[in-house]
């Protein structure tokens, strides 16, 4: 087989590569060069003032990015530390095992808008049940949607509510796989279930728990049916994120280059911070 | 002879007199929606459309989602599809993305939709891709009954790009059975020292709202609030925020500009009168029910229409959903127009001219038009004639979730209203409040420049960071004044103030 033929054989993936990944990034740059608006619907090119306005003149997209931050980045930590327990008790010999690793990967399976609208109700400040609940016991209507600090918390437990039974699954396969030797010799010495899981099962958890850390990271920075359908940003822009921004300039405002800037600047940053944390979370985390 | 004589006389006026009672009874069998009315003779009535033959045809519609618009585009596809033998494609669209759900195919020139439902202040960004409404319909009977204002809305420089199906405008609802109650306006007096009324000023108003908020004023065991707003981003809030505004900032002795002063093109809505506006905004959060800061257009309409607040003002399904027969406070609101202001900003002297100002806003409302692209334009004008034909019109108005507002001359009789259950002085205070809109000389316009969405989402974003304390009312809207400085820059002012000129000059009573 000559290089020829080899490269005939690698055209059909590279092909479909170039075309799911490559081309649209390609579009997404070039769109961002240009000003295609609303009143003015075509490619034209004006260089990189989108970027600069980007830079010099819009925090409010700054602003959502910390937001995201926080969010994605405290759902994350709540989801692994729950999930990891949630795993561990069904890791052991319990009654109704397999019942309880079917109810706890329910919410994952359900469908986010559908979930957000029924959480949206239950929160609702003066016809929802969560505050007639909480009126019963005695205490004070809580402003679930409408104050900002609070309504950002909403959205985290909704988010964690969601998204645990995910990381529950993968740690739960990640325990599963784990080999059982050292855990008959830490029996053997005598070690404590506590010692056991600080030296035992969390550093061998811990590529599997990297790995279910940087899935969930990428997919927590993407948040926007959440907050689309349980705040829509609100109230001001308290829970804006990211992407509900981008698809407010794109699809509300059909500011299309604009959104483009921003969608591409959020590519660029994502991917590099990402990256540091994968690192940063190897060094903690895994042990030569 | 003479006999003979009266008895054909006699015949042909039973005929005349008759006749469109048999239609009515014919069509209203296969179509109860029209039962009240029958059919009504006209160029798009049952009986005409019965006649064309679009069979092996198929149209295609987008527009809103069930049941606001969306239920009645859906209803009025089906009976036109039996009358004609055309197939009908309807698909709805949340209100958030019908704009970009047309404008996409629309810049890339394609027509996946003959038909295309959106609001009225779509129709700078959308005429270039709709086809004008041809003369046979702009001069028919049913166009000629449609008011100005809205003939107004629906054209652009004189040519009618958008068929009237619906007229929108804010006004207050209020709960007639509080207000007109003497046992609450003697405990308010004594507690407030003034006249419990409907209010005349937007001060008045969150007084008696502030009073009558979070206590069981209606005895039904729950707690009432003062007042359903629309506050939510992003969720048609600028609307509500321009209604509060027109009767601080919209001056009749300083014609030239709401939104902009269209000689400078310096965006107003940073003077004194909209941060006085959104200063009682800010303390209206005070009043409306829990969680009433996130209200939206459903939120509100379920609110004010379920009996928990006192007032409302946006569009007219609040108030039909209220006066429905189903309704909890069925004939037991009112209607009145925007409440106005003890003072109104003067831009050319920089101060407050003192003395009583009032300004309605003829919001936006739905609009249809059709495709320049389609094929099958001649079908689809016929439809929307059909939409809007008397018969049907009279039904719709009637039913508050469809979101058919008047719109019509007839509309503005009491009679219309008592048929379908209100009582004659509410039908009368509502008929009277649109009248003395249409009527009134000092009237605000909705935004229809390029770029109209940037605009009033920038608004939108500065008002709710104001109501939900993330800035002061006087640094919220310097922010959106700045914005607007920025988005003028982009699009040009140039082609902003050409095409604010042709709204003031609505405004201003020139056209």
């Amino acid at each position: 087989m000559n290089f020829k033929h080899k490269f005939v054989f690698l055209f059909p993936g590279l092909f479909v590569l170039i075309g799911i990944l490559i081309f649209p990034i390609i579009f997404t740059i070039r769109l961002s060069l240009s000003g295609w608006n609303s009143y003015t619907p075509e490619m034209n090119f004006i260089g990189i003032t989108n970027y600069i306005r980007l830079f010099t003149d819009d925090p409010r997209f700054w602003e959502s990015f910390f937001r995201l931050s926080f969010l994605s980045v405290t759902t994350v930590i709540l989801q692994y530390v729950i999930g990891f327990a949630l795993a561990m008790m069904v890791w052991r010999e319990i009654k109704f095992k397999r019942f309880f690793r079917v109810i706890f990967l329910v919410p994952m399976m359900t469908t986010p808008v559908i979930m957000t609208v029924i959480w949206r109700t239950f929160f609702h400040e003066s016809l929802g049940p969560v505050n007639d609940l909480l009126g019963g016991l005695g205490v004070k209507p809580i402003l679930w949607l409408s104050d900002p600090v609070i309504a950002k918390f909403t959205v985290i437990i909704v988010e964690v509510w969601q998204w645990t039974p995910f990381m529950f699954l993968l740690l739960l396969a990640g325990l599963l796989s784990l080999p059982k030797e050292p855990f008959l010799a830490a029996a053997i010495d005598g070690a404590s279930p506590f010692r056991k899981f600080v030296y035992v099962t969390f550093p061998l958890m811990a590529p599997i728990s990297i790995g279910a850390i940087i899935i969930r990271l990428i997919e927590a920075s993407k948040i926007m049916d959440t907050v689309f359908v349980l705040t829509s940003g609100g109230p001001g822009t308290a829970t804006e994120t990211s992407s509900f921004y981008i698809y407010i300039k794109g699809l509300r405002e059909f500011q299309m280059g604009y959104a483009a800037t921003l969608s591409f600047t959020y590519l660029v940053i994502m991917i590099i911070s990402l990256t540091i944390i994968a690192k940063v979370l190897t060094k903690l985390m895994i042990k030569e | 002879m003479k006999t003979i004589k009266t008895c054909v006389t006699a015949l042909i006026s039973a005929l005349l007199v008759f006749s469109p009672v048999a239609y009515a009874d014919k069509w209203s069998d296969q179509f109860p929606h029209i039962k009240a009315t029958g059919d009504i003779p006209g160029d798009c009535s049952y009986e005409s459309m019965s006649k064309k033959n679009y069979k092996g045809k198929t149209l295609k519609i987008n527009t809103h989602a069930v049941p606001v618009m969306g239920e009645p585009t859906a209803l009025h596809a089906e009976q036109f599809a039996k009358l004609t033998g055309a197939k009908v494609d309807v698909t709805h669209t949340p209100a958030g993305d019908l704009y970009a759900k047309a404008m996409v195919p629309f810049q890339a020139g394609q027509a996946p939709y003959d038909i295309v439902f959106g609001f009225s202040n779509f129709i700078n960004d959308w005429r270039r891709y709709l086809e004008p409404v041809p003369k046979k319909y702009v001069e028919m009977k049913q166009m000629k009954d449609v008011t100005p204002s809205h003939i107004g809305v629906a054209s652009w420089d004189g040519v009618m790009y958008q068929f009237p199906v619906d007229g929108d405008r804010h006004y207050l609802k209020y709960r007639k059975d509080v207000i007109d109650n003497p046992e609450y306006q003697k405990q308010y007096k004594e507690a407030t020292g003034k006249e419990l009324r409907v209010p005349q000023t937007w001060k008045e108003y969150g007084e008696m709202a502030a009073y009558f908020n979070n206590w069981d004023w209606d005895g039904d065991g729950e707690k009432e609030y003062g007042s359903a707003e629309v506050m939510k981003k992003d969720d048609l809030m600028y609307a509500a925020f321009y209604s509060r505004s027109a009767a601080y900032s919209k001056n009749p002795k300083t014609p030239g500009g709401f939104f902009f002063d269209l000689e400078t093109m310096k965006p107003l809505i940073n003077n004194p009168g909209f941060v006085e506006a959104l200063t009682d905004w800010v303390e209206a959060t005070k009043y409306v029910p829990p969680g009433g800061i996130n209200f939206g257009l459903g939120d509100e309409i379920g609110s004010f229409g379920g009996g928990q607040t006192l007032f409302s003002f946006s569009w007219d399904d609040a108030f039909v959903a209220a006066m429905q027969p189903d309704s909890p406070i069925n004939n037991k609101v009112g209607a009145a127009q925007l409440p106005g202001a003890m003072k109104v900003w003067n831009r050319k002297t920089n101060s407050w001219d003192e003395g009583f100002n009032q300004a309605p806003f003829f919001v936006w409302g739905w609009a249809v038009g059709v495709a320049k692209k389609s094929k099958e334009k001649e079908m689809a004008f016929d439809y929307l004639c059909f939409f809007a034909n008397e018969a049907n019109h009279q039904a719709d108005i009637g039913i508050g979730r469809f979101g058919v507002n008047p719109f019509r001359n007839d509309d503005f009789k009491v009679d219309v209203w008592t048929q379908i259950g209100w009582d004659k002085d509410i039908a009368q205070s509502y008929v009277d409040t649109l009248a003395q809109m249409e009527q009134s000389k000092n009237r605000v316009f909705p935004l229809r420049v390029p770029g109209t969405f940037e605009f009033n989402a920038a608004l939108a974003t500065a008002a709710a960071k104001a109501l939900a304390g993330q800035l002061s009312p006087q640094a919220a809207l310097d922010e959106a004044a700045k914005q607007w400085e920025d988005i003028l820059n982009r699009v040009g002012k140039d082609n902003v103030r050409k095409a604010y000129a042709v709204g003031v000059a609505m405004e201003d009573n020139k056209q």
